[in-house]
């Protein structure tokens, strides 16, 4: 009974190889899972973060011609977690990711420059004096990748024509916060703080330039440049500052900060060109969020009333 | 000592065990990161724009596996460890592979198959161009990466056709500074290992010579 019947003996060499087979293959295990946590932390990404929660806004005109689009909008979800706003971070997720740190009330907003009732206000009280309404646009990033974004704001015309600049106005000039205790990404010099933007008086003055409020019906996600952001959707979309904090009337163009930066790779004008591409991408195509395909990027990103606007200048020279 | 860059497979250091889990476990483990893209497409939690985060990961994939067959090396150099140099073989012929998946994926998925678009980024797309450069330079290298080849080429050919892995993954590194828009700080890393990673070699090199030639003198 002591000894097991003989033919259920391993004999010792094949004992010896299992265990062999055996240790072997647990360090073969213990290797891939360092080596694939290495790796998944070296190139690997969280997956995508969630679509903000935010109160409706309530009474507002509902989009109507000529400002919408009849082209399926991007899903809510990817309008508010694929953002470029390094004042949170370079990656596309940081905005919505970080931008909880941002605090929207009170807001003060100053208006200066060649203006005849320089002011500070409350970005409400600003908000409240005109009426909202909603506008479906396209919105064309200089990445080549596009999105279609049910915004809801009011034109910029309204808001300049109460605030009276004088002959002197020329351009009107956009300043983004940029606090770094509310804002990561400032902490690092990737661009040259705060973000500026700049429009030529009558782009500004063009019906379709728009200062949003909110999106999809809803009170402005903080990624998206809550509480008031600037839409000109024939231009690619870095041109809308986010979170304004300032608009100065100006005599001299403003020093917008892509063009600071990189001036041979992103214009003052900045309109949507199919014939102009940029170093890094052709802006002959883009890809629709939410689609697989590439489809054509039109001239002034299908807004070509705006043409006129341009008339005169060289169409080369309007990247 | 030019020996010493031998490729793994042909030497088998006396006394030392094969460490037979140690390719299976490698190759494995670099799989990870092509699992786990595949299953993520599969469910759909890519993100908003699901091609350029699989562009991303796999050519990021190919640079870090390129990378680590450069330290191997080095590493022997260093430390004195040879059981990188089993493996580097592996990682070259990994990174080969998920550049290639990368490649792929941007003819395929990003553009299409349509050429002429191809064509066009290739040439005037400097980030594409060197990316494209880095690619063709890895071609001979996976081609040439068999003992058969070593022995075909001759051991000094063979050698001095692979040292263009350092000018590959200097074109990988250069189409990843190109590519990012203002935050340099990853790109610029991976070029500062690389740079140091051949500074290594040369040093330990140069010191070497004139070890055995004060030797000589004696
Ligand atoms: C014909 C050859 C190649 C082409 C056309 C190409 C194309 C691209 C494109 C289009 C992107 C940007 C994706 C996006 O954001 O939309 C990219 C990124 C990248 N590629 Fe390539 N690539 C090529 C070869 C390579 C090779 C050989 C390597 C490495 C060995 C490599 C490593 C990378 C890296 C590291 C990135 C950036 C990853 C990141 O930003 O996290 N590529 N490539």
């Amino acid at each position: 009974m002591g000894t097991a019947p003989r033919d259920q003996v391993t004999p010792e060499g094949v004992y010896l190889h299992r265990r062999e087979l055996l240790k072997n293959g647990l360090y073969a295990a213990g290797t891939a899972l360092a080596v694939g946590s290495g790796m998944t932390w070296l190139v690997g990404k969280a997956p995508p973060p969630d679509a903000p929660e935010l109160p409706a806004l309530a009474g507002y005109q509902a989009a109507a011609a000529p400002y919408t689009v009849a082209e399926a909008l991007t899903s809510y979800h990817d309008v508010t977690t694929y953002n470029n706003f390094y004042e949170f971070g370079v990656d596309k997720e940081d905005p919505a990711r970080n931008a909880h740190t941002l605090r929207t009330k009170p807001w003060p907003i100053q208006i200066d420059g060649e203006v005849a009732k320089p002011q500070a206000v409350d970005a409400e009280t600003l908000a409240g004096w005109f009426t909202v309404e909603e506008r479906i646009y396209r919105m064309r990033c200089v990445e080549a990748w596009s999105m279609v974004i049910p915004w809801l704001g009011f034109p910029l015309r309204d808001l300049i024509a109460r605030v009276e600049p004088t002959a002197k106005a020329k351009y009107v000039e956009f300043t983004s916060l940029a606090d770094p205790e509310q804002m990561p990404g400032v902490r690092h010099r990737v661009l040259p703080w705060p973000y500026v933007e700049g429009l030529r008086m009558d782009e500004a003055q063009h019906p379709l330039s728009l200062i949003a409020v909110g999106l999809y019906g809803k009170v402005l996600p903080n990624q998206s440049g809550a509480p008031l952001r600037l839409v000109v959707p024939w231009k690619y979309g870095f041109k809308g500052a986010k979170s304004i904090v300032r608009i100065r009337f100006t005599e001299a163009q403003p020093k917008t900060t892509w063009a600071v930066v990189a001036p041979s790779e992103y214009g003052f004008y900045a309109n949507v060109n199919p014939a102009v591409s940029h170093p890094r991408w052709s802006q002959a195509t883009e890809r629709r969020i939410g689609e697989l395909g590439r489809r054509p990027t039109l001239p002034f990103n299908g807004y070509g009333e705006v043409a006129d606007l341009y008339k005169g200048i060289d169409p080369r020279t309007l990247y | 000592m030019e020996g010493t860059a031998e490729p793994a497979s042909t030497r088998r250091p006396l006394g030392r065990p094969p460490l037979p889990w140690l390719k299976p476990g490698v190759v494995a483990g670099a799989a990870f990161p092509a699992a786990s893209l595949a299953l993520r497409a599969a469910s759909g939690t890519l993100g908003a724009n699901p091609i350029a985060e699989t562009l991303n990961q796999l050519g990021l994939a190919a640079l870090v596996l390129l990378v680590a067959s450069l330290a191997c090396t080095p590493a022997r150099l260093l430390f004195g460890w040879t059981w990188p140099l089993r493996i580097r073989r592996e990682l070259g012929l990994l990174a080969v592979a998920y550049a290639s998946i990368h490649v792929l994926v941007y003819v395929v998925l990003d553009q299409a198959a349509n050429l002429a678009a191809i064509a066009e980024d290739v040439a005037e797309r400097p980030f594409i161009t060197a990316g494209a450069a880095a690619f063709v330079l890895l071609l001979p290298l996976a081609y040439t990466s068999t003992n058969a080849s070593v022995r075909r080429l001759g051991f000094a050919r063979w050698q001095r056709l692979h040292r263009l892995a350092y000018a590959a993954a200097a074109l990988a590194a250069l189409h990843f500074l190109w590519r990012v828009k203002v935050d340099v700080t990853q790109p610029l890393l991976y070029a500062a290992i690389l740079a140091a990673l051949l500074a290594v070699r040369i040093i330990v090199r140069r010191s070497r010579r004139q070890g055995n030639t004060r030797a000589g003198e004696g």
